[in-house]
């Protein structure tokens, strides 16, 4: 646990100059964080048109589907801005050759390539998700208790770091087919299956799929029912065990594929 | 001129083909993250499980949908990403030294693919018209031509519009950001995320009469059957008075933006 405090500063360094880099971009900064919440007005459009017709879908409410809506934005800003744009240069970096570099430096490749950069203007992104779930709830006339807040928070966590997990996978794929950027927007679109409650897929199958083969129900509809307070504790126990599982698998991955991998140039 | 045109296009047209068949991977790729119509008709025939909305049932939803991919993929193209690129890089100056007008070289290009999409959903409009069984005459030679009439100018349209916003970026650095504000707008009123005829009322009277209709609403309705052959023939004419009309815009912008150009190299 030497290394620990070693780290942070690293980690510090690398958050100072993302944020930076980010202010030299102020027009950027601005156009980008309206053009974000002009995104999350556009996603409550389908919703907003569904329940002007039916006041229920697949047994869900308005505010209950804009909770899940929420956090849905919530998990994609904070993926946006923490996690991809770090491991997208990472794949640029190993096209180019940068990426050796990093392998140079004296501390652990995954963590450098993992905080090499942020974006902080999803900030505003991020606030707008919170918006609509404090929106949400004002709707529902409640506040969720404390403990189902923190269980949600629980849960967050463990889809972020799966969601950074599978991240590392791809990253881990670059290695051997170089051109894995497209992927990248592969897992985007698939990411976007968790605007909905999962309940509104009919099929059994693809709700299946969308809980355990790529598990975004666990993301965004599981935090929801959290807060809503409708979540049972096997399902809570269950939930952390496969994530764990995910992150270990995805650490031994990097560890056995940074070993395989060969320069661009050579 | 125009001589010179139609000779030079079979090849550009060939090398277009060619370039799309080395890039074939990425290319598929790209089709499958066409998710959006898909994670579109879940919601809506969650929807439709509880009865019909307006005139649309479950297998209304279904035909619709599976209508917007068939659409985006043939009409589909990536022009504005290119020309941003081109222009901030300055490969534009190679195309403007070939002796023909970069725009058509771009068309060339672009439209290579369109046999290859059109391919690609070849297996999707089998099960389109068996779906949609007898409520429509895919034999009707009428419809028929009108669809893909419908189809071409849809293309075009979508063509020019990214043509003038790729454009922009002679003028403005953030070009790209302007085309996403673009396609958010047209995400909702093009009847891509949600149909127009379920919108509210004054919004899909306002729709009716806009550009993003026809790039995605009106064929998708021409091709499920939703509307009859006298109203797709007039649609059919507005439709082509908006591509002359974007063709021209695009035209006179270039010409004006090009000047702007040869200043940044000179």
């Amino acid at each position: 646990m030497m290394a620990l405090p070693r780290y942070l500063n690293i980690l510090r360094a690398q958050m100072r100059i993302s944020a930076t880099t980010a202010m030299q971009y102020r027009f950027d900064f601005v156009l980008k964080g309206i053009l974000a919440l002009f995104w999350l007005a556009v996603s409550l459009v389908p919703l907003l048109v569904v329940f002007s017709r039916r006041p229920m879908l697949a047994g869900w409410t308005f505010p209950e589907s804009l909770v899940v809506l929420g956090w849905f934005s919530l998990l994609k800003s904070i993926l946006d801005g923490g996690v991809t744009p770090s491991l997208t240069s990472v794949v640029e970096g190993v096209r180019s050759g940068a990426f050796d570099f990093v392998l140079l430096k004296p501390a652990d490749s995954q963590f450098l390539v993992s905080t090499a950069r942020f974006d902080p203007w999803r900030i505003l992104d991020l606030l707008g998700a919170v918006a609509i779930i404090v929106y949400a709830f004002g709707r529902l006339g409640r506040a969720p208790a404390p403990l189902h807040i923190l269980i949600a928070l629980a849960l967050l966590f463990v889809s972020i770091a799966i969601l950074y997990s599978f991240w590392i996978l791809v990253v881990c794929a670059s290695f051997w087919a170089v051109r894995v950027d497209n992927l990248t927007y592969l897992f985007g679109s698939l990411f976007d299956v968790g605007r909905w409650p999962v309940d509104v897929f009919r099929s059994a199958v693809l709700r299946v799929i969308f809980t355990a083969v790529f598990p975004i129900a666990l993301m965004t509809t599981y935090p929801a029912r959290a807060l809503l307070g409708s979540l049972t504790t096997q399902t809570l126990g269950a939930v952390f065990l496969g994530g764990a599982l995910i992150i270990a698998s995805s650490r031994l991955v990097w560890l056995r594929a940074i070993r395989a991998y060969t320069s661009a140039s050579s | 001129m125009i001589r010179h045109i139609l000779r030079a296009y079979p090849t550009l047209l060939r090398v277009g083909l060619a370039e799309l068949i080395a890039y074939r991977t990425e290319f598929l790729i790209w089709i499958f993250t066409t998710t959006m119509p898909f994670v579109n008709m879940a919601l809506w025939t969650a929807v439709a499980a509880d009865g019909p909305v307006g005139r649309f049932g479950a297998r209304e939803f279904v035909t619709y949908f599976l209508g917007t991919f068939v659409t985006r993929i043939i009409t589909g193209s990536w022009v504005v990403w290119e020309l941003t690129m081109d222009i901030r890089q300055g490969a534009l100056g190679a195309r403007l030294l070939r002796p023909l007008h970069p725009l058509i070289s771009y068309s060339a290009q672009h439209l290579a693919a369109v046999p290859l999409r059109a391919l690609i959903v070849t297996p999707l409009l089998f099960l389109l018209s068996w779906l949609l069984g007898q409520h429509l005459n895919f034999t009707d030679p009428a419809r028929l031509a009108i669809l893909f009439a419908a189809f071409a100018g849809a293309w075009w349209l979508f063509f020019f519009t990214m043509v003038i916003i790729g454009t922009l970026a002679l003028f403005v650095d953030s070009a790209l950001s302007i085309f996403d504000l673009w396609l958010g707008i047209h995400s909702i009123l093009s009847g891509y995320l949600v149909p127009l005829e379920l919108m509210p009322p004054w919004v899909a009277r306002i729709a009716q009469h806009l550009p993003f209709r026809y790039i995605m609403g009106y064929p998708v309705e021409t091709l499920v059957g939703l509307n009859d052959i006298h109203s797709a023939l007039i649609d059919l004419g507005i439709q082509w008075l908006y591509v002359a009309g974007f063709g021209l815009a695009a035209l006179s912008l270039w010409r004006l933006g090009i000047k702007r150009f040869a200043a940044f190299g000179g």
